[in-house]
Protein backbone atom coordinates (compact mmCIF):
# COMPACT_ATOMS: atom_id res chain seq x y z
CA UNK A 1 0.00 0.00 0.00
CA UNK A 2 3.09 2.28 0.40
CA UNK A 3 3.57 2.04 -3.50
CA UNK A 4 0.67 4.16 -3.92
CA UNK A 5 2.04 7.46 -4.31
CA UNK A 6 4.84 6.08 -6.50
CA UNK A 7 1.73 4.56 -8.79
CA UNK A 8 -0.01 7.66 -8.81
CA UNK A 9 3.40 9.58 -9.82
CA UNK A 10 4.18 7.33 -12.54
CA UNK A 11 1.54 7.26 -14.34
CA UNK A 12 0.24 10.29 -13.73
CA UNK A 13 4.18 11.49 -15.52
CA UNK A 14 3.15 8.62 -18.29
CA UNK A 15 -0.09 10.25 -18.92
CA UNK A 16 1.84 13.01 -20.51
CA UNK A 17 3.91 11.27 -22.63
CA UNK A 18 1.12 9.70 -24.61
CA UNK A 19 1.08 12.17 -27.49
CA UNK A 20 0.30 10.12 -30.38
CA UNK A 21 -1.30 7.40 -28.67
CA UNK A 22 -0.97 5.26 -25.59
CA UNK A 23 1.72 3.29 -27.49
CA UNK A 24 4.15 6.26 -26.86
CA UNK A 25 4.68 6.05 -23.18
CA UNK A 26 5.38 2.18 -23.08
CA UNK A 27 9.23 2.27 -22.96
CA UNK A 28 9.00 4.63 -20.56
CA UNK A 29 5.92 2.56 -18.86
CA UNK A 30 8.51 -1.05 -19.17
CA UNK A 31 11.82 0.90 -17.35
CA UNK A 32 9.66 2.28 -14.66
CA UNK A 33 7.09 -0.40 -13.70
CA UNK A 34 9.05 -3.36 -14.44
CA UNK A 35 12.85 -2.17 -13.93
CA UNK A 36 12.55 0.63 -11.41
CA UNK A 37 9.91 -0.15 -9.06
CA UNK A 38 9.27 -4.08 -10.21
CA UNK A 39 5.77 -4.14 -9.77
CA UNK A 40 5.60 -6.67 -12.66
CA UNK A 41 7.78 -8.81 -14.90
CA UNK A 42 8.31 -7.93 -18.54
CA UNK A 43 6.22 -10.55 -20.05
CA UNK A 44 3.39 -9.88 -17.89
CA UNK A 45 3.60 -6.31 -19.27
CA UNK A 46 3.90 -7.32 -22.75
CA UNK A 47 0.61 -9.96 -22.13
CA UNK A 48 -0.92 -7.14 -20.40
CA UNK A 49 -0.77 -4.46 -23.39
CA UNK A 50 -1.47 -6.89 -25.97
CA UNK A 51 -4.51 -8.60 -24.35
CA UNK A 52 -5.65 -5.24 -23.64
CA UNK A 53 -5.85 -4.07 -27.63
CA UNK A 54 -8.58 -6.83 -27.19
CA UNK A 55 -10.99 -4.28 -25.15
CA UNK A 56 -13.17 -2.09 -26.29
CA UNK A 57 -13.22 1.92 -25.77
CA UNK A 58 -9.66 3.63 -24.99
CA UNK A 59 -6.40 1.02 -25.85
CA UNK A 60 -4.70 1.42 -22.95
CA UNK A 61 -7.11 0.04 -19.67
CA UNK A 62 -4.04 -2.51 -19.01
CA UNK A 63 -2.89 -0.25 -16.19
CA UNK A 64 -6.13 -1.18 -14.34
CA UNK A 65 -4.65 -4.25 -13.58
CA UNK A 66 -1.02 -3.07 -12.39
CA UNK A 67 -3.10 -0.77 -10.46
CA UNK A 68 -4.82 -3.28 -8.43
CA UNK A 69 -1.59 -6.36 -8.33
CA UNK A 70 0.16 -3.10 -6.79
CA UNK A 71 -3.05 -1.56 -4.50
CA UNK A 72 -6.18 -3.38 -4.92
CA UNK A 73 -9.23 -1.81 -5.91
CA UNK A 74 -7.96 1.22 -4.83
CA UNK A 75 -4.96 1.13 -6.59
CA UNK A 76 -7.16 0.59 -9.92
CA UNK A 77 -9.05 3.55 -9.56
CA UNK A 78 -5.82 5.61 -8.61
CA UNK A 79 -3.96 4.89 -11.48
CA UNK A 80 -7.47 5.56 -13.94
CA UNK A 81 -7.62 9.04 -12.26
CA UNK A 82 -3.80 9.55 -12.53
CA UNK A 83 -3.42 8.20 -15.75
CA UNK A 84 -6.75 10.02 -17.53
CA UNK A 85 -6.91 12.91 -14.75
CA UNK A 86 -3.59 15.02 -16.16
CA UNK A 87 -4.34 14.59 -19.79
CA UNK A 88 -8.20 15.21 -19.40
CA UNK A 89 -8.15 18.83 -18.02
CA UNK A 90 -5.28 19.37 -20.64
CA UNK A 91 -7.03 18.69 -23.36
CA UNK A 92 -10.35 20.75 -21.50
CA UNK A 93 -8.60 23.88 -21.35
CA UNK A 94 -7.47 23.76 -24.30
CA UNK A 95 -10.15 22.67 -26.30
CA UNK A 96 -11.84 25.50 -24.95
CA UNK A 97 -9.32 27.99 -27.20
CA UNK A 98 -8.20 26.09 -29.76
CA UNK A 99 -10.46 26.17 -32.54
CA UNK A 100 -10.13 30.33 -31.89
CA UNK A 101 -6.29 29.82 -32.67
CA UNK A 102 -7.19 29.04 -35.92
CA UNK A 103 -5.88 32.02 -37.39
CA UNK A 104 -2.33 32.07 -35.12
CA UNK A 105 0.36 30.13 -37.45
CA UNK A 106 2.38 28.38 -34.92
CA UNK A 107 -0.48 26.14 -34.37
CA UNK A 108 -0.17 24.85 -38.00
CA UNK A 109 3.51 24.68 -37.14
CA UNK A 110 2.93 22.59 -33.69
CA UNK A 111 0.34 20.44 -35.62
CA UNK A 112 2.94 19.56 -38.26
CA UNK A 113 6.18 19.59 -35.98
CA UNK A 114 4.52 16.92 -33.84
CA UNK A 115 3.01 14.77 -36.74
CA UNK A 116 6.40 13.14 -37.11
CA UNK A 117 7.41 12.87 -33.43
CA UNK A 118 4.20 11.14 -31.99
CA UNK A 119 4.96 8.57 -34.95
CA UNK A 120 8.39 8.27 -34.22
CA UNK A 121 7.58 7.91 -30.53
CA UNK A 122 4.63 5.40 -31.45
CA UNK A 123 7.30 3.31 -33.86
CA UNK A 124 10.46 3.59 -30.38
CA UNK A 125 7.12 2.05 -28.39
CA UNK A 126 6.15 -1.12 -31.25
CA UNK A 127 10.43 -1.89 -31.02
CA UNK A 128 10.31 -1.84 -27.37
CA UNK A 129 7.33 -4.35 -27.02
CA UNK A 130 8.80 -6.55 -30.12
CA UNK A 131 11.45 -6.91 -28.58
CA UNK A 132 9.91 -8.87 -25.81
CA UNK A 133 7.09 -10.37 -28.56
CA UNK A 134 8.79 -11.43 -31.56
CA UNK A 135 11.15 -14.60 -30.87
CA UNK A 136 11.99 -16.84 -33.87
CA UNK A 137 9.69 -17.79 -36.99
CA UNK A 138 5.94 -17.72 -35.59
CA UNK A 139 5.71 -14.84 -33.75
CA UNK A 140 7.31 -12.99 -36.61
CA UNK A 141 5.49 -13.84 -39.61
CA UNK A 142 1.95 -13.65 -37.00
CA UNK A 143 2.97 -9.69 -36.64
CA UNK A 144 4.07 -9.32 -40.23
CA UNK A 145 0.51 -11.04 -41.12
CA UNK A 146 -1.22 -9.06 -38.69
CA UNK A 147 0.18 -5.68 -40.65
CA UNK A 148 -0.26 -6.98 -44.30
CA UNK A 149 -3.69 -7.77 -43.66
CA UNK A 150 -4.45 -4.32 -41.94
CA UNK A 151 -2.79 -2.57 -44.86
CA UNK A 152 -4.85 -4.29 -47.23
CA UNK A 153 -8.06 -4.80 -45.87
CA UNK A 154 -10.71 -3.00 -43.65
CA UNK A 155 -10.94 -5.93 -40.96
CA UNK A 156 -11.58 -5.35 -37.61
CA UNK A 157 -8.15 -5.06 -35.95
CA UNK A 158 -9.48 -7.21 -32.73
CA UNK A 159 -10.67 -9.97 -34.86
CA UNK A 160 -6.92 -10.18 -36.15
CA UNK A 161 -5.45 -10.37 -32.21
CA UNK A 162 -8.19 -12.50 -31.50
CA UNK A 163 -6.87 -14.93 -34.69
CA UNK A 164 -2.86 -14.25 -33.12
CA UNK A 165 -4.19 -16.26 -29.79
CA UNK A 166 -6.06 -19.08 -32.20
CA UNK A 167 -2.42 -19.29 -33.80
CA UNK A 168 -0.98 -19.63 -30.33
CA UNK A 169 -2.87 -21.93 -28.83
CA UNK A 170 -2.75 -24.08 -31.88
CA UNK A 171 0.58 -24.45 -32.02
CA UNK A 172 1.42 -25.77 -28.85
CA UNK A 173 2.03 -29.46 -29.36
CA UNK B 1 -14.86 40.45 -38.84
CA UNK B 2 -16.85 37.62 -40.69
CA UNK B 3 -14.53 35.51 -38.67
CA UNK B 4 -16.47 36.60 -35.04
CA UNK B 5 -19.40 36.41 -36.98
CA UNK B 6 -19.05 32.81 -37.52
CA UNK B 7 -17.70 32.24 -34.21
CA UNK B 8 -20.75 33.40 -32.48
CA UNK B 9 -22.83 31.69 -34.27
CA UNK B 10 -20.86 28.23 -33.53
CA UNK B 11 -21.29 29.27 -29.55
CA UNK B 12 -25.08 29.70 -29.61
CA UNK B 13 -24.71 26.41 -31.87
CA UNK B 14 -23.26 24.99 -28.89
CA UNK B 15 -25.41 26.28 -26.54
CA UNK B 16 -28.84 25.28 -28.42
CA UNK B 17 -26.99 21.61 -28.30
CA UNK B 18 -26.81 21.56 -25.00
CA UNK B 19 -29.79 22.59 -24.21
CA UNK B 20 -31.36 19.76 -26.69
CA UNK B 21 -28.67 17.19 -25.07
CA UNK B 22 -29.14 15.91 -21.39
CA UNK B 23 -26.32 14.82 -19.28
CA UNK B 24 -27.80 11.50 -19.06
CA UNK B 25 -28.05 10.97 -22.75
CA UNK B 26 -24.25 11.68 -23.09
CA UNK B 27 -23.21 9.21 -20.56
CA UNK B 28 -25.15 6.62 -22.42
CA UNK B 29 -23.66 7.05 -25.30
CA UNK B 30 -20.62 7.76 -24.38
CA UNK B 31 -20.85 4.29 -22.05
CA UNK B 32 -22.49 1.96 -25.42
CA UNK B 33 -19.68 2.99 -27.00
CA UNK B 34 -16.48 2.16 -24.08
CA UNK B 35 -18.26 -1.29 -24.36
CA UNK B 36 -18.44 -1.78 -28.30
CA UNK B 37 -16.19 -0.35 -30.09
CA UNK B 38 -13.43 -3.42 -29.97
CA UNK B 39 -10.54 -2.57 -32.61
CA UNK B 40 -10.53 1.18 -31.95
CA UNK B 41 -12.67 3.80 -30.79
CA UNK B 42 -12.27 6.35 -33.88
CA UNK B 43 -14.78 4.82 -36.49
CA UNK B 44 -17.76 3.54 -33.66
CA UNK B 45 -17.23 7.67 -32.52
CA UNK B 46 -18.25 8.91 -35.61
CA UNK B 47 -20.98 6.66 -36.35
CA UNK B 48 -22.69 6.75 -32.97
CA UNK B 49 -22.15 10.70 -32.59
CA UNK B 50 -22.25 11.55 -36.34
CA UNK B 51 -24.30 9.42 -38.10
CA UNK B 52 -26.84 8.47 -35.55
CA UNK B 53 -27.26 11.32 -33.09
CA UNK B 54 -26.07 14.07 -35.00
CA UNK B 55 -24.69 15.91 -32.04
CA UNK B 56 -21.43 16.54 -34.33
CA UNK B 57 -20.75 17.50 -38.08
CA UNK B 58 -18.55 15.68 -40.24
CA UNK B 59 -16.42 18.79 -40.28
CA UNK B 60 -16.84 19.26 -36.17
CA UNK B 61 -15.88 15.86 -35.73
CA UNK B 62 -12.61 16.01 -38.09
CA UNK B 63 -11.59 19.49 -35.96
CA UNK B 64 -11.93 17.68 -32.56
CA UNK B 65 -10.33 14.78 -33.45
CA UNK B 66 -6.97 16.63 -35.24
CA UNK B 67 -6.95 18.70 -31.78
CA UNK B 68 -7.12 15.09 -29.52
CA UNK B 69 -4.05 13.68 -32.09
CA UNK B 70 -1.98 16.76 -31.36
CA UNK B 71 -2.83 16.58 -27.53
CA UNK B 72 -1.36 14.16 -24.77
CA UNK B 73 -3.76 11.41 -24.17
CA UNK B 74 -5.38 8.92 -25.98
CA UNK B 75 -7.66 10.27 -28.46
CA UNK B 76 -11.04 8.20 -27.27
CA UNK B 77 -10.63 10.18 -24.25
CA UNK B 78 -9.49 12.98 -25.34
CA UNK B 79 -12.54 13.00 -27.87
CA UNK B 80 -14.52 12.33 -24.94
CA UNK B 81 -13.67 15.30 -23.62
CA UNK B 82 -13.84 17.30 -26.19
CA UNK B 83 -17.05 16.28 -27.63
CA UNK B 84 -18.74 16.25 -23.87
CA UNK B 85 -17.68 19.37 -23.42
CA UNK B 86 -18.86 21.27 -26.82
CA UNK B 87 -22.78 19.48 -25.65
CA UNK B 88 -22.96 19.90 -22.21
CA UNK B 89 -19.51 22.18 -20.69
CA UNK B 90 -17.49 20.36 -17.93
CA UNK B 91 -20.12 18.07 -16.63
CA UNK B 92 -20.58 16.79 -20.17
CA UNK B 93 -16.90 16.23 -20.38
CA UNK B 94 -17.19 14.46 -16.99
CA UNK B 95 -19.34 11.99 -17.97
CA UNK B 96 -18.33 11.35 -21.42
CA UNK B 97 -15.27 10.34 -19.76
CA UNK B 98 -16.66 8.29 -17.43
CA UNK B 99 -18.69 6.67 -19.92
CA UNK B 100 -16.18 5.76 -22.37
CA UNK B 101 -13.86 4.58 -19.35
CA UNK B 102 -15.92 2.58 -17.01
CA UNK B 103 -16.41 -0.78 -19.84
CA UNK B 104 -12.75 -1.29 -20.51
CA UNK B 105 -11.67 -0.66 -17.17
CA UNK B 106 -14.19 -3.24 -15.72
CA UNK B 107 -13.79 -5.94 -18.57
CA UNK B 108 -9.84 -5.59 -18.08
CA UNK B 109 -9.78 -5.27 -13.80
CA UNK B 110 -11.38 -9.10 -14.10
CA UNK B 111 -8.79 -9.94 -17.08
CA UNK B 112 -5.96 -9.01 -14.59
CA UNK B 113 -7.58 -11.28 -12.03
CA UNK B 114 -7.68 -14.53 -13.96
CA UNK B 115 -4.37 -13.30 -16.21
CA UNK B 116 -2.46 -13.48 -12.21
CA UNK B 117 -4.28 -17.07 -11.54
CA UNK B 118 -4.04 -18.97 -14.73
CA UNK B 119 -2.03 -16.87 -16.94
CA UNK B 120 0.98 -19.74 -16.56
CA UNK B 121 -1.52 -22.32 -18.08
CA UNK B 122 -0.06 -23.54 -21.35
CA UNK B 123 -2.38 -22.71 -23.28
CA UNK B 124 -2.90 -19.29 -21.77
CA UNK B 125 1.13 -18.61 -22.76
CA UNK B 126 0.12 -20.28 -26.41
CA UNK B 127 -2.37 -17.10 -26.60
CA UNK B 128 -0.73 -14.71 -25.01
CA UNK B 129 2.26 -15.26 -27.11
CA UNK B 130 0.11 -15.18 -30.64
CA UNK B 131 -1.54 -11.94 -29.28
CA UNK B 132 1.24 -10.26 -28.37
CA UNK B 133 3.15 -11.15 -31.70
CA UNK B 134 0.07 -9.57 -32.93
CA UNK B 135 0.01 -6.41 -31.35
CA UNK B 136 3.15 -5.71 -32.57
CA UNK B 137 2.03 -6.21 -36.11
CA UNK B 138 -1.44 -3.69 -35.58
CA UNK B 139 0.96 -0.57 -33.68
CA UNK B 140 2.62 -1.15 -37.32
CA UNK B 141 0.47 -1.15 -39.37
CA UNK B 142 -0.75 2.13 -37.21
CA UNK B 143 2.23 3.98 -38.03
CA UNK B 144 2.67 3.01 -41.42
CA UNK B 145 -0.96 4.68 -42.03
CA UNK B 146 -0.18 7.68 -39.96
CA UNK B 147 2.62 8.38 -41.87
CA UNK B 148 1.22 7.79 -44.89
CA UNK B 149 -1.54 10.83 -43.85
CA UNK B 150 0.47 12.96 -41.69
CA UNK B 151 4.48 12.90 -43.60
CA UNK B 152 4.75 15.44 -46.52
CA UNK B 153 8.19 16.09 -46.29
CA UNK B 154 11.17 14.35 -46.53
CA UNK B 155 12.48 16.16 -42.86
CA UNK B 156 9.26 14.72 -41.39
CA UNK B 157 11.05 11.26 -42.08
CA UNK B 158 13.97 12.65 -40.32
CA UNK B 159 12.81 13.86 -37.40
CA UNK B 160 10.39 10.02 -37.29
CA UNK B 161 13.57 8.56 -36.89
CA UNK B 162 15.53 11.07 -34.95
CA UNK B 163 12.97 10.02 -32.27
CA UNK B 164 13.06 6.64 -32.86
CA UNK B 165 17.11 6.74 -32.34
CA UNK B 166 16.52 8.67 -29.14
CA UNK B 167 14.59 6.09 -27.45
CA UNK B 168 15.24 2.91 -28.42
CA UNK B 169 19.12 3.65 -29.06
CA UNK B 170 20.41 6.16 -27.14
CA UNK B 171 17.45 5.63 -24.54
CA UNK B 172 16.79 8.77 -23.58
CA UNK B 173 13.36 9.12 -21.76
CA UNK B 174 10.44 9.81 -23.94
CA UNK B 175 9.70 13.05 -21.93
CA UNK B 176 13.27 14.60 -23.55
CA UNK B 177 12.96 12.72 -26.93
CA UNK B 178 9.53 14.63 -27.26
CA UNK B 179 10.67 17.87 -26.05
CA UNK B 180 13.86 17.52 -28.40
CA UNK B 181 13.10 16.44 -31.50
CA UNK B 182 9.46 18.20 -30.98
CA UNK B 183 10.87 21.63 -30.85
CA UNK B 184 13.16 20.97 -33.62
CA UNK B 185 10.20 20.15 -35.69
CA UNK B 186 8.03 22.86 -34.73
CA UNK B 187 10.81 25.41 -35.35
CA UNK B 188 11.18 23.45 -39.23
CA UNK B 189 7.57 23.63 -39.50
CA UNK B 190 7.77 27.40 -38.21
CA UNK B 191 5.33 30.28 -40.04
CA UNK B 192 6.62 32.18 -42.85
CA UNK B 193 7.43 35.44 -42.16
CA UNK B 194 4.34 37.31 -44.12
CA UNK B 195 2.15 35.68 -41.63
CA UNK B 196 4.14 36.64 -38.82
CA UNK B 197 3.41 40.11 -39.77
CA UNK B 198 0.08 39.68 -39.85
CA UNK B 199 0.24 39.58 -35.74
CA UNK B 200 -0.76 42.06 -33.47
Amino acid sequence: MSDLPALIRVFAYLSLLTVGGGMAAYPEMKTLTVDVHQWLTSPQLVHLYSVGQLAPGPNMMMIVPIGDWVGGPLGAILVLIAFFGPTAVLTFAVGRFWTKLETWPWRTSIQQGLAPVSIGLLLAGCFTLAKSAVFGLETAAIAAGVLLILLQTKINPALLVLGGAVIGVLSLE
Amino acid sequence: MSEAGTEVQFEAGAEAAAARVAIGEIFLEFLIIGAISFGGVVPYLRDRLVARRHWLSDKEFVELLSISQSLPGLNATNMAILVGQKLSGALGAVVGILGICLPGSVLMFIVGIVYRSHGDHAWATGALKGVAAAAVGLVLSTVVQLSKRSLEQRGDYLFLALTVLAVDLMHLSVLLALVGVGLLAVLWHRPIDTNMEEQP
